[in-house]
């Protein structure tokens, strides 16, 4: 079923990564992406490795749900991985071949840091909320408003298209369902046959997004919206003590892994 | 046409993850051919799942359905083959329409079982005649019409396809109550006239009264009654107790009697609720 795609979802807890500010979580995100592209030498990645681990520990994440998470990656990662063994030039493994160990090395820091990467992401969205991702990017995006950027609008857009991707996903079954009942077929013939196939799904599936849309902006303006102007929120965002200590903490990181790299480590 | 046959039929919901959940569990039902069913059961009792695998769009999670005698779900054949015999009407249909006409889009089911240009013209006719849709509005944009007219081409696209079973789910809901009445009795019509089996799911009990033959009301996922009208219906307190309605005419029959007015047998539509009263009160009924 088309239900069961995970995309960034949320699982709700109550650890300290839970707990922290969302706006915390979205600069610890971007200073760990920081950190990593600072790796070279194997004793660094172990370090981010480490920190990683402590940090799932940390937020309760099982690495099963990590795993079921990289998969849709798999494909690009073993790609990624087999460019790099194949045209790295060196030492060959065995004379004549074209693998050297300097690609089995690259190869192997190479997925390391996608999966790294991957993972770092995930942390961040298994922990926060959709909603809560979005307040906080707004505050953070806060000073951009000064330049006329309108972050209130763009903030409010991504959030409405977060929170319909599963009532499309269920309209889309729903439609499928139907066709399928009329006797369409999605699964054979060529691939012109099967894209042709897709138009009973895509036309419904625009109509009601479209309605869906209007729907929403009569049910908005009826209740007074006008924009993020003077607008409050029910759940005000503030900064704790544990919010200090998380951002020391990543930034001692970053300081540590650019020490790394200045050590050849 | 058909026959339906379930033997312990049962459908579990993500089995294996942590959302397990039974929708429907170990139903028994044979429903022969040419009968005016209607479904009853609260939102989440499981008749939906149920009626998805009357054309195998769903996988018995154990059991079998029998359809003239075959198992549907025998392999990728059997499992189309069916769609065609058992034809499925969604709840609000007309969000399914996308053709540019309504020609187009009522022929979108015969055109799939591979017939000829004249056979789909004639079938859609046909089908466009059983829901009282006019020819003049075949050239027409289906997404410009009225909601009780797209209803109607939704549900003829499926009646296109001359199935010997006709399954709809709530076809009435959210039409006013022309719409509902004229809707309900196309599909009389077609019962009527092809002698196909007739499956209703359905939340208006005088509909259901009215024009079904038998009742069968789904409960937690089982059959809580399975009956005629009358047998189902002169248990008003079991249903209410499930979280059903029942008929207009139930109702007013269960007042009068707790006020002490004696009225006999079963009264579930408006004649007999008439008949009832007039014989109570020593009149004869006319």
């Amino acid at each position: 079923m088309l239900k069961d795609i995970t995309l960034g979802q949320f699982f709700p807890g109550d650890s300290i990564v839970h707990k922290l500010d969302p706006r915390t979580k979205l600069i610890l995100v971007i200073v760990y992406i920081i950190a990593l592209f600072q790796a070279k030498g194997w004793i660094s990645y172990a370090l981010v490795v480490l920190v990683t681990v402590l940090c799932l520990a940390l937020s309760h994440i099982r690495f099963k749900t990590i795993f079921k998470g990289l998969k849709p990656m798999l494909f690009i990662i073993v790609l990624t991985a087999a460019l790099n063994i194949f045209y790295t030039a060196g030492t060959p493994v065995l004379p004549g071949w074209i693998i050297t160990w300097e690609g089995i090395d690259r190869a192997a820091k190479m997925i390391l840091r996608i999966v790294l990467l991957i993972t770092g992401t995930f942390l961040l969205t298994y922990t926060t909320s959709p909603m809560a991702l979005t307040d906080g990017l707004e505050l953070l995006l806060d000073p951009l408003k000064k330049v006329k950027l309108p972050v209130h609008e763009m903030t409010m857009m991504m959030s409405m298209a977060l929170r319909f991707i599963p009532t499309l996903i269920e309209e889309t079954d729903k439609i499928m369902s139907a066709q399928k009942a009329r006797g369409a077929d999605f699964e054979n013939g060529s691939l012109i046959q099967r894209a042709k196939a897709l138009l009973p799904i895509l036309v419904p599936l625009f109509v009601s997004a479209f309605r869906r849309a209007d729907e929403l902006a009569v049910a908005m303006e009826s209740r007074c919206y006008h924009g993020g102007e003077g607008r409050t929120r029910m759940k005000q965002l503030k900064m704790a003590g544990r919010d200090a200590i998380a951002l020391v903490l990543g930034l001692l990181f970053l300081a540590g892994m650019i020490l790394c790299k200045r050590l050849g480590l | 046409m058909a026959e339906i046959i379930v033997e312990n039929l049962s459908h579990v919901y993500s089995a294996g993850t942590p959302f397990e959940k039974a929708a429907i569990q170990g139903i028994d039902l044979t429903i022969p051919q040419g009968q005016f069913v209607g479904l009853l059961g609260h939102t989440g009792s499981g008749k939906s799942t149920f009626i998805q695998h009357l054309n195998a769009l769903l996988t018995p999670s154990s059991g079998r359905v029998l359809v003239d005698g075959e198992d549907i779900n025998q392999d990728k054949k059997t499992r189309y083959r069916v769609k065609q015999k058992v034809g499925l009407v969604f709840q609000y249909p007309e969000y399914q329409l996308f053709e540019e006409t309504v020609f187009a889009d009522i022929a979108f089911g015969p055109k799939n079982m591979g017939l000829s240009a004249e056979e789909i013209e004639e079938r859609v006719r046909e089908a466009a005649g059983f829901v009282g849709v006019d020819e003049s509005l075949f050239q027409a944009s289906p997404l410009e019409l009225s909601g009780g007219q797209k209803r109607r081409i939704a549900i003829a696209g499926v009646i296109a396809m001359r199935p010997g079973v006709l399954i709809l789910d709530e076809p009435t809901a959210g039409l006013d109550p022309r719409g509902c009445r004229q809707i309900m009795d196309n599909i009389c019509r077609y019962q009527k006239e092809t002698g196909a089996t007739v499956i209703v799911v359905s939340h208006n009990m005088d509909d259901a009264a009215r024009l079904a033959e038998r009742i069968i009301v789904f409960d937690h996922g089982g059959i809580a009654m399975d009956g005629t009208p009358e047998e189902v219906f002169s248990r008003p307190r079991e249903l209410i107790d499930i979280g059903l309605a029942v008929p207009q005419s139930t109702a007013i029959a269960m007042a009068l009697r707790e006020k002490g007015i004696d009225l006999k047998g079963a009264v579930y539509t408006h004649e007999q609720l008439l008949d009832a009263i007039l014989r109570a009160k020593g009149v004869d009924a006319c």
